[in-house]
């Protein structure tokens, strides 16, 4: 499987890291799957509800609230999901995916990021320096959940 | 009572490509202890090694997420429909590094 995206998708996403740095942004990848290669028509952003500290641990509740925070855990709220999910079938589109930030760390998956991901997806990292986007790369997880398997990204 | 259980995009691949299937049940717990019954590679993604939900995993009945129902002793309808929507999360932390 390989994910392809247009340039300006990729500063959209670029442009949703910096503009959400220190804080961790979040969205959705919208497009289209054909066997093995999947073609990315819409990049959606999202709010990240770690902002929402009392939605999102009713949700999903973080282990240690002292350390973890927005600034390095994101959560998409399930019925913007439904709601997003919803229009894109609509229109003939799919969930190809999601992407979000890691601010000052490597656009590598991190074990939460494995634990809370389900195969099939693309995950796209992006890598925010100081404010600056950084790397971007793209994941997939693997059948076992063991690991995370990188996936080619085309411009 | 058969019940109909919508199959998220990533998960078909276990169902035979299914985006829906119709499992006999009267809660919520048998539903899904059905489902995974019929399609066992769907487990390891709902449950964890406890045999407990995934904490990402949310299921709603209709559109009532579980949590605020009766959880997996909510109660069915012949009418009724399951849908599996994982809460989408991650972030840069990991858990050994933040000692």
């Amino acid at each position: 499987m390989a994910i392809r995206l247009k340039p300006e998708q990729l500063r959209s996403i670029h442009s949703h890291g910096e503009r959400e740095y220190p804080n961790e942004c979040c969205g959705m990848l919208l497009g289209r799957a054909d066997g093995d290669s999947k073609e990315v028509l819409e990049v959606v952003p999202l709010r990240n509800l770690r902002h929402d500290s009392v939605r999102a641990q009713e949700l999903l509740p973080l282990d240690d609230p002292g350390r973890e925070s927005e600034k390095n855990r994101f959560l998409i709220d399930p019925l913007d999901q439904l709601r997003v999910e919803k229009d894109a079938i609509a229109r003939g589109l799919e969930v190809l995916g999601y992407y979000h930030s890691h601010p000052d760390h490597p656009a590598r998956p991190s074990n939460y990021d494995r634990e809370h991901a389900w195969p099939w997806y693309s995950y796209i990292i992006i890598s925010v320096e100081r404010g600056r986007a950084d790397e971007m790369t793209s994941w997939v997880l693997s059948e076992d959940r063991a690991r995370f398997d990188p996936e080619p990204v085309n411009l | 009572m058969p019940v109909k259980v919508v199959i998220p995009t990533p998960l078909r691949q276990y169902t035979g490509k299914k985006d829906s299937v119709e499992i006999e049940a009267k809660t919520v717990g048998e539903a899904l202890a059905g489902l995974t019954a019929q399609y066992s590679d769907l487990r390891k993604h709902l449950f964890n090694e406890e045999g407990k939900l995934r904490s990402f995993v949310n299921v709603y009945v209709n559109d009532e997420d579980i949590r605020f129902l009766q959880k997996d002793q909510t109660p069915l309808t012949e009418t009724d429909v399951i849908s599996i929507v994982p809460s989408i999360a991650g972030g840069s932390m990991t858990g050994c590094i933040c000692s």
